[in-house]
């Protein structure tokens, strides 16, 4: 495979493969502060209103659909699990396990979106969505506002990482089948791995904190 | 003395002189500063440059002590200039417990201000000398700020929320009151005047000029209009607890805590009465957002500070 | 006989557009924040004219507002934070520190691309209409009171704000992973300590104002009411939010123009930078303490007293390495071999009114102090003489500096120095007038104002002029240079440093062959020793 070969040579400003290597997984973890602080507002807000109106909090959870959150928690986690595996075969060089575990990562984070959209459905439909159309039934209508705009933002936010997270996926799917990556190069789908590593941790944040509020 | 220079602005109220000192106290670091950095620049600039056949042994690329001293003194002479500003902040807002209070709503973009006697101003306010006044402030749309420079004293005014301001005039004369915080086209419009005057030359303002019902009366009137007073009566046989003497009183919630019956506590009883339930009650009291607006709020708390005897309630 | 170098290695549009050479993107980036700097003084100037007369006579009160709105976001967003780091910033980290490009070469080329994308957003908007909610985007104004173009202005600030975050990662990675052997921490150029520092704020502070900015826009088009009082929400945490990022982001407008004074005060009295290790360590703090300070913006936003006391002492902690910079780099100037030009020119230009800018800083942290001057035209007269007076002026020094290493010219040497002259002038005149006015009580961001304050106006307005006209000359000459210049040689002003070792302008790789360091930075002591030796 004479490509796969000048891949696992280095680009002509770096002096040497490892040092390439070396700079990616440092880039990829300044990256993923960044992300950490994307998602810190949203957290901040969250925990500036939930402690200003509690209440509210507790009644406006309640009133999300827990079976299906979780389940998409199983669903993100269980492609943590297929992401990891497709590493390790990148790894050993195992291209069609590689394809393989790509493809049902990629499966598995469309379940979760397909899910995600059924819930925002129902939102729609019982115009938990915040605006002048909005209709909560109970004591703490107003502030379930501020809930809701945060479910949201939140979930949307995520959601967006996914998608960008299936864009990569599917486009190193597409290399790996060409046989691009080797056990000498495969930084790509390692640094795929841990943006997608982190998408799936943001969630196991939210989980909770969305959904069982309250909750004990 | 200093007011008569152009460089500084009427100086009318009690902080403002504490403001000025220290404002001079800044100049002065700053000029002693900036020229000790000037001077030594021009200096060194002069004796080493390139053709000066000025000695240069000895030169030196660091020195510990150097670094500690020019770490230090900044350090100590910034602390002073920190606790000399807290000190007056603390001032500035804590307003002493006798005070004359005015209630003022911005609004895109004029200041509406009413006395507690009825009186009513727009873009304007009078106030006597020597009298701590205190405006309890909310405004109707965006952030404002209300800004008197002869004061030296400025709050933002924000929607959904009380803010004081403080102040005690001490000489007579008008004074620009300026909107400070940016509210949209007509910020600049956003301005009045402040009219101080003699004690009794006030009185007869006060007294004189078409008068609306004063906010506590106002606010009686709404407390009837409203139906209030239909579970909130008196006797305390409604369906809510009795609110004679609930204004600054401690009183138990819900599900554990205490509140303390502030303007504030009591704007949200009435906007959100669900946020915060009485114990030993039910959250049966509906919202009345929509129905009655900012001025009206604050009649309505005028007038519950008025009624009963301030006393610990449970 | 002209070398190939990166500017004839290639020709073209596409060969630009397209290239992931750090030194042809920083070129790139030129040209694009110039345009803004030229946008936003077109801006200055429709304020400065209007506030000519106390009257509202010029323009609308709407257009007044759009003018300072759009004057501040251009100044700021457009040219000011991407101004060093990304052009000089572009161009010398990666020479600085002997390596052939930034460690990402096509994440930089797409940050170019982000901004780009940015600003055209902003642009759209301003022509379609433009803002006016100030460069601070309070709430509820912007959320729900404005109608003007918020939303597209937004997203331009939005995705530039990417490009902001991946230039910082650039240079972290390429300052950890890329140096030439030999160079260890403390023998780097304090320039790459500066933006070093610069880039962890890029990284850690932009992502906060890029979701707060996104949550704005989505309470405009999609309803939500996370800032919205009238739905519970708190319109003072928009400000927390905005802060955070903003006050971090006054010292990514700062730490790389002190950075480019170390260097030009190193190399124009001929000696080692006095504190070395303190000047390097003081930009790292300046930019760990500077997160904590955002609060002194709202002392009188009815935040509570005690985090007001918080943020104030922490802001004049933040001001002590600024102070021990200052200290450092006139202490260099003792016993050195002073001249005279240009770039050294503005350097001195900056140390003084970084000084008068930062000072004014203590009377803002001052809470007594800050409550009276709080949004009047003493604020604005502070942070003009920081980043007009102490950004600008750097930059401009930098320009001048490594103009000849850029285009391979040399500038006209007499005109540099007469508009430094000219720009300080008008500055001060421009300025200074403001801390009075603000004094006096004049509130910032207003269209008509009393007439006692006119005096002043005036002064400021012609000031104005005066640094207008300051700011065409090098503008004029260093295009003409270009092609007129006389060619430079590869070490123009016999400084240290690995930037000056290969071939004015560089060859696309920058270094034949990587260098190998042996030597502390500005290793100037050779070239003055035993009080002997030439300049
Ligand atoms: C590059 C930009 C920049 C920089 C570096 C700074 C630096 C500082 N700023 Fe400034 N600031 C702004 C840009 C900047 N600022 C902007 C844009 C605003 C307004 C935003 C808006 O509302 O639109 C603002 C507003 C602002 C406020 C809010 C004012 C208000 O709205 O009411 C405050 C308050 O504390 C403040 C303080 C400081 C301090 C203490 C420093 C310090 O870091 C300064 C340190 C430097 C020195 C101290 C000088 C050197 C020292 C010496 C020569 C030795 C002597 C020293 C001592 C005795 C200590 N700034
Ligand atoms: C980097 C930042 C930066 C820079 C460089 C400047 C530069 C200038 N600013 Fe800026 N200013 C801000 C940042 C900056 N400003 C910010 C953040 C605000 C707050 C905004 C807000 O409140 O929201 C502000 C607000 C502000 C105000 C207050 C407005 C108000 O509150 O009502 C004023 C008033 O005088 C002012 C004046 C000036 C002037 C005269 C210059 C001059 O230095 C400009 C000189 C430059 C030129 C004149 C351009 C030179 C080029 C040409 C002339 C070429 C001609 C053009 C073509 C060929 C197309 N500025
Ligand atoms: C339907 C009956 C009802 C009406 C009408 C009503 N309230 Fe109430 N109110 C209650 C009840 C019940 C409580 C106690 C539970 C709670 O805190 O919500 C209460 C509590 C309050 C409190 C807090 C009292 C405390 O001791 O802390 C205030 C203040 C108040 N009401 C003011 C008003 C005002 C002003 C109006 C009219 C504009 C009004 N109420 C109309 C039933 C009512
Ligand atoms: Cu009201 Cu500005
Ligand atoms: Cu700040």
């Amino acid at each position: 495979m004479p490509e796969a070969r000048a891949m696992a040579s280095h680009l002509h400003h770096f002096d040497s493969a490892d040092q390439q290597k070396d700079a990616a997984t440092l880039g990829m973890w300044v990256f993923l502060i960044t992300e950490i602080l994307f998602f810190g507002g949203l957290f901040m807000a969250y925990v500036v209103y939930r402690s200003g109106y509690p209440g509210a909090w507790v009644e406006a959870s309640r009133s999300l659909d827990l079976r299906l959150g979780a389940i998409n928690t199983a669903v993100l986690i269980c492609s943590s699990l297929t992401m990891a595996l497709g590493v390790q075969a990148a790894q050993l060089g195992r291209r069609k396990a590689l394809v393989g575990w790509l493809v049902a990562t990629i499966l598995l984070g469309g379940a979760f979106l397909g899910i995600k959209s059924v819930e925002y459905a129902h939102k729609f439909a019982e115009h938990h969505v915040p605006g002048p159309s909005f209709v909560f039934h109970g004591a703490e209508a107003r502030p379930a506002q501020l809930f809701f705009s945060l479910y949201f933002a939140m979930t949307g936010m995520h959601a967006l990482h996914m998608v960008i997270g299936l864009g990569l996926l599917l486009n190193l799917a597409r290399q790996s089948r060409a046989g691009r990556f080797t056990p000498a190069y495969y930084t790509p789908v390692e640094m795929a791995g841990l943006y997608w590593h982190f998408v799936d941790i943001v969630w196991i944040f939210l989980f909770p904190l969305l959904y069982l509020v309250g909750r004990h | 003395m200093w007011s008569d220079l152009p460089l500084f602005p009427a100086r009318a109220s009690t902080s403002a002189g504490q403001v000025d000192a220290l404002y001079l106290y800044l100049i002065a670091i700053s000029a002693v500063m900036s020229l000790l950095i000037a001077g030594l620049l021009v200096v060194f600039a002069v004796r080493y440059r390139r053709e000066s056949k000025a000695s240069r042994l000895g030169a030196s690329n660091g020195s510990m002590r150097l670094e500690l001293i020019w770490t230090i003194l900044p350090f100590v002479v910034s602390m002073t200039v920190f606790v000399w500003g807290a000190n007056i902040f603390f001032h500035v807002n804590r307003p002493p417990d006798d005070t004359m209070n005015i209630l003022v709503v911005g609004k895109r973009w004029m200041w509406k201000l009413q006395h507690l006697n009825g009186r009513r101003e727009i873009n304007e306010l009078h106030v006597p000398v020597g009298r701590a006044v205190k405006l309890t402030m909310t405004s109707e749309d965006v952030i404002h700020s209300f800004f008197v420079p002869a004061f030296r004293v400025k709050a933002d005014v924000l929607p959904g929320r009380y803010t004081t301001l403080w102040f005690q005039a001490t000489r007579p004369g008008r004074y620009h009151l300026f909107c400070a915080e940016y509210c949209g086209t007509k910020h600049s419009g956003m301005i009045g005047w402040i009219v101080v005057q003699q004690p009794e030359e006030f009185e007869a303002w006060l007294g004189g000029g078409v008068r609306d019902l004063s906010p506590a009366r106002a606010g009686e009137r709404l407390f009837t209009n409203l139906g209030c007073i239909t579970c909130h009566n008196p006797e305390s046989k409604g369906r809510g607890p009795s609110l004679q003497g609930v204004f600054g009183s401690t009183i138990r919630l819900k599900g554990g805590g205490i509140a303390t019956a502030n303007e504030a506590y009591l704007r949200e009883s009435i906007l959100d009465p669900q946020a915060r339930v009485v114990d030993g009650y039910d959250p049966v009291m509906p919202t009345f957002r929509g129905l009655v607006g900012e001025e009206g709020l604050m009649q309505i708390i005028e007038y519950l500070k008025t009624i009963g005897p301030k006393a610990e309630k449970s | 006989m002209t070398q190939r170098n990166y500017l004839n290695a290639d020709y073209g549009i596409r060969s630009w557009l397209l290239t992931v050479d750090h030194k042809r993107i920083a070129l790139l980036y030129l040209a694009s924040v110039t345009l803004f700097f030229m946008l936003g003084g077109v801006f200055a100037m429709m304020v400065r004219l209007e506030l000519l007369t106390p009257a509202g006579d010029i323009m609308q009160a709407e257009t007044y507002n759009k003018a300072f709105t759009m004057h501040g976001i251009a100044m700021v967003f457009f040219f000011l934070i991407p101004a060093i780091p990304a052009v000089l910033g572009n161009f010398l980290v990666p020479m600085m520190i002997g390596a052939r490009d930034l460690a990402f070469p096509r994440l930089n080329l797409l940050s170019w691309y982000l901004y780009v994308i940015g600003a055209l957003f902003t642009i759209g908007a301003i022509v379609s209409g433009g803002v006016d909610t100030g460069w601070t985007f309070y709430t509820p104004y912007s959320t729900t009171w404005s109608n003007t173009n918020v939303v597209p202005v937004a997203l331009g600030i939005f995705v530039t704000g990417f490009s902001s975050i991946l230039t910082g990662l650039n240079f972290i990675v390429t300052i950890h992973k890329m140096r030439a052997p030999g160079l260890t921490w403390f023998r780097l150029p304090l320039f790459i300590w500066a933006h070093y520092a610069t880039s962890i704020i890029m990284i850690l502070g932009t992502p906060v104002i890029a979701i707060t900015i996104v949550l704005v826009a989505l309470e405009r088009v999609a309803n939500l009411g996370i800032f919205d009082p009238t739905r519970g929400g708190d319109p003072v945490l928009f400000q927390h939010f905005f802060w955070f990022y903003s006050h971090p982001a006054v010292y990514i407008m700062i730490l790389p123009a002190m950075g480019i004074i170390s260097e030009v005060v190193a190399c124009f009295a001929r000696k080692r930078i006095f504190g070395y290790g303190f000047v390097a360590f003081s930009s790292l703090s300046i930019a760990l303490v500077g997160f904590l300070v955002w609060g002194h913006h709202m002392f009188v936003s009815s935040q509570s007293v005690y985090a007001a006391l918080v943020f104030s002492i922490l802001s004049f902690l933040v001001a002590v390495p600024s102070a021990v910079k200052v200290f450092n780099w006139t202490a260099t100037l003792y016993k050195g071999r002073i001249s005279f030009e240009t770039p050294m020119l503005y350097v001195f230009g900056f140390i003084g009114l970084f000084t008068i800018g930062g000072l004014t800083g203590l009377f803002l942290a001052a809470l007594g102090l800050d409550v009276h001057v709080h949004d009047t035209y003493f604020v604005v007269a502070h942070f003009h003489y920081i980043m007009v007076g102490g950004t600008i002026m750097a930059y401009l020094g930098g320009l001048h500096f490594w103009w000849p290493k850029i285009t391979g010219r040399l500038y006209p040497e007499w005109w540099g120095r007469l508009s430094a002259g000219v720009i300080f002038i008008g500055f001060n005149l421009t300025f200074f007038p403001q801390f009075i006015l603000g004094y006096l009580g004049m509130p910032r961001r207003y269209h008509v104002y009393p007439e006692e304050f006119q005096v002043l106006n005036v002064m400021s307005s012609a000031g104005a002029s005066i640094l207008g006209v300051g700011y065409l000359i090098p503008l004029v000459y260093m295009i003409w240079s270009m092609r007129y210049g006389k060619p430079a040689p590869a070490n123009p002003w016999g400084a240290t440093g690995l930037e000056w070792t290969t071939p004015s302008p560089p060859p696309t790789e920058n270094f034949t062959e990587t260098p190998v360091v042996t030597r502390e930075a500005y290793d100037y002591v050779d070239l003055t020793a035993e009080g002997g030796g030439i300049a």
